[in-house]
């Protein structure tokens, strides 16, 4: 028992770092993203980003509880402080996947979270692959990351690092697109030429979940190692650190 | 351009303020939201809408016996947050679920869906909801997956508030709200693009002798701009436009709305009422009950709307049910 809660205390950790790490990220992309979005957009995504995310700090490092509950905080916070489409897409999906980090953070339940994220956004943008919008990222990240677990047998981190890969082609792929969905639609063929700024946004959110991630599996094989733990308990640390990428998928 | 307004920062929340010295309405602290003085109402399903601010009396103003429990007030033409929306639910909950009436505006559709899962999640409230898409001008809009919500939706307002005041389950409430909404269909024009208080200049440019046809509610262009006409001739098209698309038969029975768009005076909106109740005639089409007035406004933009609801029976009743409400008042 004390060496779930001892788990679940490190997950927490991790949560709450991956979100202090995309909340640097967003501020130094503050204009970057808003500039991607005032070719095609309104101009806002860079500053209600950092504006949600900085929100998220300040709750996260203020509430207690197990991974689920600081990525529940997480998305409540990017809800209330985004607004417009981007607080349901990026916070609503949130809130709704991290009820599968309740036992906390496995291989298995980030591969259940990454997928009930992308099927929230799916469902709430009613947009899908193609349209010039996040999802341009986020699913073949979230498809790259299954596979991987699943088929490949990868370690989460490696798996994580594959998403990551997959989401900045997305997000490359973009580019050359017409917008069928959101507030670049209206622009038509004009849209064409720009990177979309919801799938950059999304890849910055996938590669500093990466780097959190990294930084725990690290620390985790370090203390296995010390303890001269033999192999097989080292899938429990790993899946900590799953977790803790997972919570910054969102 | 002038406005009586100070600060643009401030305009939504000083309008609140304004409000609710004039009418029965309570604040949710901390919130834009606005629920009834006496909200939850014990054992009955709780009526709620909400939006961007800028087309009073919609969304407040509909708030009162047989209409509104709540209403929550984003910026300007801006939805309101999740978070806002789900406080509004849950503070309607008489213990009997909560309905939620939604204009189809996609930052209105996702942050209202979002608060339903949040209020399902957080407080047990039973939710259910209808998406108002009566704007036959538009597939596709600049905001929109499929139609626009607009005017319609105070029809739609005003039938599930009543069946829900006459005792009606959240089950019955949802139908004839969707009921309503399928029966539903509106037409807008502008003369003038609308101001917003933040831009403080016209959000399009329309030349003296130019209209649009096909408007919205937020200040975005029409589908079609063409040479200033009569008002009859903007009737006919925007009846026909409407008409075609309900395509009833001769002896059908009708609820009308001639709706102005903030800046026009009822002196023109009854212009427009007197050629479209002559429209109607001509097509063999009753009118039950004819509406004009600012119901479902775009701030300062000048023009109308034209709203045509097909009855049955069930939705007669509904409509004559009596409301009581700063923006529309039935008795009985």
């Amino acid at each position: 028992m004390s060496d779930d809660r001892q788990d679940l205390e490190t997950q927490s950790e991790a949560v709450r770092e991956a979100v202090a790490t995309i909340a640097n990220r967003l501020a130094d992309e503050k204009t970057h993203l808003t500039d991607l979005d005032s070719a095609i957009g309104d101009a806002d995504h860079g500053a209600n980003m950092d504006r949600g995310f900085q929100t998220a700090l300040e709750r996260v490092e203020e509430t207690d509880g197990g991974p689920a509950t600081l990525v529940k905080t997480t998305g409540t916070a990017l809800v209330s402080a985004v607004g417009g489409a981007s607080g349901p897409l990026y916070g609503g999906s949130l809130m709704k996947a991290s009820q599968e980090l309740e036992d906390g953070i496995t291989a298995e339940s980030t591969v259940a979270f990454a997928e009930r994220y992308l099927e929230t956004v799916e469902e709430r943008g009613k947009a899908s692959v193609g349209d010039k919008t996040m999802l341009d990222a986020l699913t073949p990240a979230v498809h790259t990351y299954k596979k991987s677990i699943e088929v490949d047998d990868c370690e989460p981190v490696e798996a994580l690092g594959k998403a990551v890969d997959a989401a900045r082609r997305g997000v490359e792929f973009t580019t050359p697109l017409r917008a069928r969905k959101g507030r670049a639609s209206y622009l038509g063929w004009r849209s064409v030429g720009h990177q979309d700024p919801g799938a950059t946004s999304t890849l910055y959110l996938l590669e500093e979940l990466l780097d959190v991630a990294t930084e725990y599996a690290d620390a985790t094989v370090e203390i296995d190692a010390e303890a001269n733990v033999d192999p097989g308990a080292v899938d429990d640390p790993e899946g900590d650190i799953e977790d803790a990428r997972a919570d910054g998928d969102e | 351009m002038k406005k009586l307004i100070n600060d643009p920062e401030n305009v939504v929340d000083e309008m609140l303020e304004g409000m609710l010295t004039a009418h029965d309405l309570r604040r949710l602290d901390g919130t834009e939201v606005v629920v009834r003085s006496d909200a939850p109402v014990e054992g009955k399903v709780g009526i709620v809408s909400g939006g961007g601010s800028g087309h009073e009396p919609t969304h407040a103003g509909y708030i009162g016996d047989g209409m509104l429990d709540g209403a929550a007030a984003g910026a300007v033409f801006t939805s309101p947050t999740a978070d806002q929306l789900s406080e509004m639910v849950q503070a309607c909950d008489g213990g009997e679920g909560v309905f939620c009436v939604v204009k189809n505006y996609e930052g209105d559709v996702m942050n209202f869906e979002t608060a339903m899962e949040m209020a399902e999640m957080e407080a047990d409230t039973e939710v259910e909801y209808v998406v108002t898409n009566d704007d036959v001008a538009v597939e596709d809009s600049l905001y929109t997956s499929g139609r626009r919500g607009v005017a319609g939706t105070v029809f739609v307002h005003k039938i599930a508030g009543a069946m829900a005041h006459r005792g009606g389950d959240l089950a019955e409430v949802k139908r004839v709200a969707e009921k309503a909404n399928e029966n539903v269909g509106t037409m807008g024009m502008a003369l003038t693009s609308c101001v917003t208080p933040d831009k403080g200049e016209p959000t399009f440019d329309l030349g003296d002798d130019e209209i649009e046809l096909g408007i919205g509610i937020h200040g975005e262009p029409g589908t079609q701009r063409t040479e200033h006409m009569s008002a009859d001739e903007i009737t006919d098209h925007l009846t026909e436009a409407v008409l075609e698309d309900l395509d009833l038969d001769a002896g059908t029975e009708v609820a009308t709305m001639v709706n102005g768009m903030g800046g026009t005076p009822l002196m023109e909106l009854y212009v427009v009422n007197r050629r479209l109740q002559e429209i109607l005639d001509d097509r063999g089409l009753e009118t039950w009950d004819a509406r004009v007035g600012d119901y479902m406004t775009s701030l300062d933009m000048m023009g109308c709307s034209i709203t045509v609801l097909e009855l049955d029976d069930e939705l007669k009743e509904l409509l004559a049910y009596p409301a009581e409400t700063p923006g529309l008042t039935v008795v009985d």
